[in-house]
């Protein structure tokens, strides 16, 4: 395992210009969440057009894991349903635990591989302090779908 | 150059060749000192103050041994004021609750300062919050030191106490304390210093010093988690009450009412930490024998080469004076581009260890402007090698992010 397997181009670049970032004008969830031993914040906002999510916006600061896993994240749930995205996270939170399958066929090459871009992170499950870095959008996601609708 | 390099095969920890940069944080432990408790915990062990029997005479001898070698290595002129606690987190606790809840009230002021480590913070403010006391802080110029212009407008007689570090461990700065003392003490006040990071690195004579309370912990100066000092003048110490009750701290106990043992005794509720008051005697018998001023040169040695040589890493920033005076080896840096807990991770993958996060100093993060910093702190066992691991780790770093491109 080398540092080029957990630090790919995919995961900088998420990190250097970070997708829907930034707030919403009008969200229907939202959570924020902080991860108190380094310090990492992510808010996530979210709008839904009938069943599925049509905006995300993700805001915060933190290390390039924590904030091109949210990245990532918030340009896989768009124009999902509720249900398309806990199956998301499940597939994600797979592929991060230590005791889960190792290949469920995540070669980051593979064509249409479910979780995209995504799948670039499972060089943190070698890391295994990082891995609440990579965890911690995903768990605001959670936490906003969970939460009371605000409009 | 204070070339302390054959010190290293003292530490088992060290022999896989790890460069370890991070004793601020918690440092790693010579061989006599793991000796000294394993021979103890072997042939002499029992609770102390207690039995009637041999062993608990030979235990009582070596704790209260602990004590005497504890005042003689800070200078103490009573081993009675040495107190020993679980590290620098109680002993700041004892003081903060102990002397604080007794003398503060809603007309009077707590100053500290903006560059404390929340051990010496976060106590005040619950003290603060239960007496009505205010909390004011001395801020921090540009330059990384404390203000003592601000401290000399602060100062007024609501001022009942001063908290302040004797070392920053995010900025390496050491605080003018002796100055700050002597004004704190013209106008009454009681000062308590976090030295925590002080004693472990410099020479210490706390009489000198000037404070009334001096805090510090055993497993930053080579000796074993789970004790700690607390420092303090005896009429300072007189001044505070109990802060915990239990066996031991006793001098006469009925159903509804109790009277305190002497002092020290009386702040020491419990069993206290026997093994590693050994331990720590261990750890002060090795320091003396470097002595503490070749200590004090060597990390400086060491930090003047880092400083110079981190001045050529592309993007990178000092945070923290870049001059050696009134500076301890603690370096905290920031890399442009890469957060500071990435790199932490590559350093890791070059054998580099070193703290990345806000090093329990939330405050100064928020004044420095940055959430967290990496930081590489050196004591006795490092050498340059361990600098030049450090930089190349750095630049690794600087070039798998891209930084500079
Ligand atoms: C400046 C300073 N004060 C206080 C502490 C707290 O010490 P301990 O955790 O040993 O109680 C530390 C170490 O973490 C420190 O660096």
């Amino acid at each position: 395992m080398s540092l080029e397997d957990l630090y790919r181009e995919v995961i900088l670049d998420h990190y250097r210009s970070p997708r829907n970032k930034g707030h919403l004008d009008k969200p229907d969830y939202r959570a924020e969440g902080v991860n108190p031993l380094c310090g990492d914040e992510i808010t996530i906002e979210l709008a839904f057009d009938g069943d599925q999510v049509s905006q995300v916006a993700v805001a915060g600061q933190g290390c390039s894991i924590s904030q091109s896993s949210a990245s990532m994240m918030s340009e896989a749930i768009k124009g999902k349903t509720k249900g398309e995205i806990e199956d998301l996270t499940k597939r994600f939170r797979d592929m991060m635990s230590l005791d889960g399958e190792a290949d469920i066929g995540l070669d980051p090459d593979r064509p249409g591989a479910v979780l995209g871009d995504l799948e670039s992170l499972q060089g943190v499950r070698k890391y295994p302090v990082r891995i609440k870095c990579a965890s911690l959008g995903w768990n605001v996601l959670l936490e906003a779908l969970d939460g009371e609708r605000l409009s | 150059m204070a070339d302390l390099s054959h010190l290293k095969a003292d530490f088992p920890v060290l022999s896989n060749g790890v460069h370890f940069l991070d004793s601020g944080a918690s440092s790693q432990k010579p061989i006599p000192v793991l000796e000294a408790m394993d021979n103890f915990a072997r042939s002499s062990y029992a609770n102390v103050h207690r039995g009637a029997y041999k062993l608990s005479v030979a235990a009582t001898d070596a704790y209260e041994a602990a004590r005497e070698r504890v005042a003689r290595f800070i200078g103490a002129s009573d081993p009675n004021e040495v107190i020993f606690t679980r590290g620098a987190t109680t002993a700041l606790n004892m003081v903060a609750f102990g002397w604080g809840m007794e003398h503060l009230g809603p007309e009077d002021r707590i100053l500290t300062t903006e560059i404390e480590h929340h051990a010496n913070l976060v106590p005040w403010q619950m003290v603060a919050k239960r007496t009505g006391a205010k909390l004011d802080h001395i801020p921090m110029t540009d330059e990384y030191r404390l203000d003592l212009d601000a401290y000399n407008e602060k100062l007024g007689p609501d001022v009942k106490v001063v908290a302040v570090t004797g070392m920053s461990n995010v900025l390496g700065v050491m605080p003018p304390v002796r100055s700050i003392s002597d004004r704190a003490h013209e106008i009454g006040a009681r000062v308590v210093v976090d030295a925590a990071q002080l004693v472990p690195h410099s020479p210490v004579m706390v009489e000198m010093l000037g404070a009334d309370f001096v805090a510090f912990s055993s497993h930053k100066m080579l000796g074993p988690t789970g004790i700690g000092v607390l420092w303090g003048r005896m009429e300072a110490l007189e001044e505070m009450e109990p802060f915990e009750g239990g066996g031991e701290m006793i001098s006469e106990v009925t159903l509804h009412d109790a009277t305190w043992a002497a002092i020290p005794h009386r702040f020491e509720a419990g069993t206290p930490p026997i093994i590693e008051a050994v331990g720590l005697h261990a750890a002060i018998d090795y320091l003396d024998s470097i002595g503490m001023e070749k200590v004090l040169e060597h990390d400086r040695e060491l930090t003047g080469i880092a400083l110079e040589r981190l001045g050529d890493v592309p993007g990178l920033n000092i945070q923290g004076p870049t001059t050696l005076e009134d500076r301890g080896g603690v370096v905290s840096m920031t890399l442009d581009g890469v957060h500071a807990h990435d790199l932490a991770t590559i350093l890791d993958e070059e054998g580099v260890a070193v703290r990345a996060g806000h090093h329990c100093a939330k405050p100064l993060m928020r004044r420095l402007g940055v959430t967290a910093t990496a930081r590489a702190s050196f004591y006795v066992y490092n050498t340059e090698e361990d600098v030049d691991a450090l930089i190349g780790g750095l630049r690794r770093a600087g070039e798998l992010f891209g930084v500079g491109e």
